[in-house]
């Protein structure tokens, strides 16, 4: 199949060749990809004829992983997924977990939960704000989001213990228990936050370059939204007001007040608007955990070798990245029999090929940009 | 249209500047880099690092009943335990306590799995090194003292 890397052969559609075409990869190692993302680019001058992604360039299996593992051990592969949403991941395992077995979560924890969720989520929109700037040749917010994510890093890491790959939730609760210095540390940062979005629109959302260069480009229609399965800020911006945090509500979400930020245009400044408003209502959650953080127990009592009875079940979640659905069925053993992952890049990927066509190359990659793709969970 | 030209210069020209007074204003506010190795960042409390034993406090021996609840709570297969009864004691203790660090992916979960709290995290972090040996076979009953220490000779 890849023996000649100039005469791909499995295009979605095959154009008839002209005397000046030509093929041109993108990636596997490109900066715009960011991973090991690779697309075969039919090229008629600065012009995109087709465009095909070759996926599995970090495949590991995790679905087979998942079936030799015991529910317990599964928990730290979810953050190698999705490395920037990792507590999202978390979240959706062992809310399918609870849900197979019954178990009980205190309110402290579901809010804790929550909050660091949220703060994740937050991190995530950051790195893909500075990463989506930097594929437009804009440097400078790249460094302002940065900044604000690292003392984002700094917090999450004083609770959980690590910096991205969070293994943090547990199975009836949570690992360990916020203190008054966290609580304190999220209280600021979201003051932080509420200076710094404001001078984030002062820099990019009126610039005039960022503008011509995000404006009518990469238009999603909403007709095409549900047949891609699109999911998250991709599929928000082309005017669905989807997400499952209230469309499917799970943990604590349906008593907090909070809006799904939609826009309608479908391009990529749609997304990128959808993505710095879901910032700011993050920034509500959390404001409202913090206010009504309940005292109690952070776990509740769950037994040590975790056998869910023979069913199946699924749980879906709303990650920065769109709607991921684990669906798994147990035979009552101590491994799960079957485990399937439905994640959100993958979807969002699957309409590239439609956008990008006749496009400029470079409107292609501020698409590519602007979908929020994680390879390692497409390739998972 | 001329109008319409001139008027998209004039912001285009504005919205540039507004651009660089935010560049500006931050040239003038605090960096946030530190300047490793001449200062170092603080590791936060909960830092998790590479596991190592605990030692009893009268003893100096390692807590470990070497149980093997680790061994099977690791998703990596990165822990080895074996243990023995030492004379007169109620208790086994490990005799070979070998961490493969290479694959560890420091979840955590070995310590929580532990019924008498002997595994902790450290707070190693400077860990680089040329050559994969001294990782993937981390003797950490070096750490502690023995109680066949006077038997092995």
């Amino acid at each position: 199949m890849f023996e000649s890397q100039t005469a791909p052969t499995y295009h979605l559609e095959t154009v008839e060749e002209q005397e000046n075409d030509f093929i041109l990869n993108l990636g596997p190692q490109h900066p715009g990809t960011h991973g090991v993302l690779r697309v075969i680019l039919h090229m008629d001058g600065e012009y995109i004829l087709t465009a095909d992604p070759v996926l599995g360039y970090g495949h590991r299996m995790q679905e087979k992983i998942a079936e030799n593992m015991t529910w317990s051990q599964v928990l730290p592969y979810m953050a190698r997924m999705d490395y920037l949403s990792a507590l999202s991941y978390n979240q959706a395992w062992v809310c399918l977990v609870e849900k197979m077995c019954e178990y009980e979560v205190p309110r402290r924890a579901e809010y804790i939960r929550v909050l660091t969720t949220e703060l994740n989520r937050i991190s995530s929109h950051l790195l893909w704000f500075g990463a989506f700037l930097l594929d437009l040749g804009a440097f400078t917010p790249f460094l302002h989001a940065f900044e604000d994510r690292e003392t984002l890093l700094d917090l999450l890491e004083s609770l959980t213990g690590s910096r991205l790959t969070y293994c943090f939730f547990r199975f009836g609760g949570v690992g360990a228990d916020v203190d008054a210095a966290f609580l304190r540390g999220a209280q600021d940062f979201v003051k932080q936050m509420h200076t710094k979005l404001p001078r984030y629109h002062e820099l990019v959302t009126g610039n005039v370059i960022f503008r011509e260069r995000t404006r009518d480009v990469g238009v999603i229609l909403p007709f095409d939204t549900w047949g891609y399965g699109l999911s998250g800020p991709v599929l928000r911006g082309s005017g669905e007001q989807y997400d499952v945090r209230t469309s499917e509500p799970y943990s604590i979400y349906p008593e907090l007040d909070f809006n799904v930020p939609v826009e309608q245009s479908g391009d990529c400044l749609a997304r990128y608007l959808v993505r710095l408003n879901e910032i700011d209502e993050s920034l509500k959650i959390i404001e409202q955990t913090l206010a009504n953080m309940p005292e109690g127990p952070i776990k509740s009592k769950v037994p040590k070798i975790i056998k869910p009875p023979e069913g199946e079940a699924s749980m879906a979640v709303e990650t920065p990245r769109g709607e991921l659905m684990i669906y798994a069925v147990s035979d009552g053993g101590k491994v799960p029999y079957r485990v399937k992952y439905r994640v959100p890049s993958f979807a969002n990927l699957s309409i590239f090929s439609k956008m990008a066509r006749g496009q400029l190359l470079a409107d292609a990659l501020a698409i590519l940009g602007s979908l929020d793709l994680v390879i390692p969970e497409i390739d998972r | 249209m001329m109008t319409s030209y001139a008027q998209d210069i004039i912001t285009g020209l504005s919205s540039l500047l507004t651009g660089m007074k935010v560049t500006i204003k931050t040239m003038f506010t605090k960096g946030h880099t530190v300047q490793w190795p001449r200062q170092t960042a603080q590791l936060p409390l909960n830092f998790r690092g590479h596991i190592r034993l605990v030692a009893n406090d009268s003893t100096g021996f390692a807590k470990c009943i070497a149980c093997g609840s680790c061994v099977r709570a690791c998703p990596s297969n990165c822990i080895e335990v074996k243990g023995e009864k030492p004379e007169g004691a109620k208790k086994k203790s490990p005799t070979l306590f070998r961490l493969d660090f290479t694959k560890c992916s420091l979840c955590g979960l070995c310590v929580e799995s532990c019924p008498v709290a002997a595994i902790t995290f450290s707070r190693d972090y400077a860990l680089a090194g040329l050559t994969s040996e001294p990782f993937a076979a981390m003797n950490l009953l070096d750490e502690v003292a023995s109680p066949f220490a006077g038997e092995e000779q």
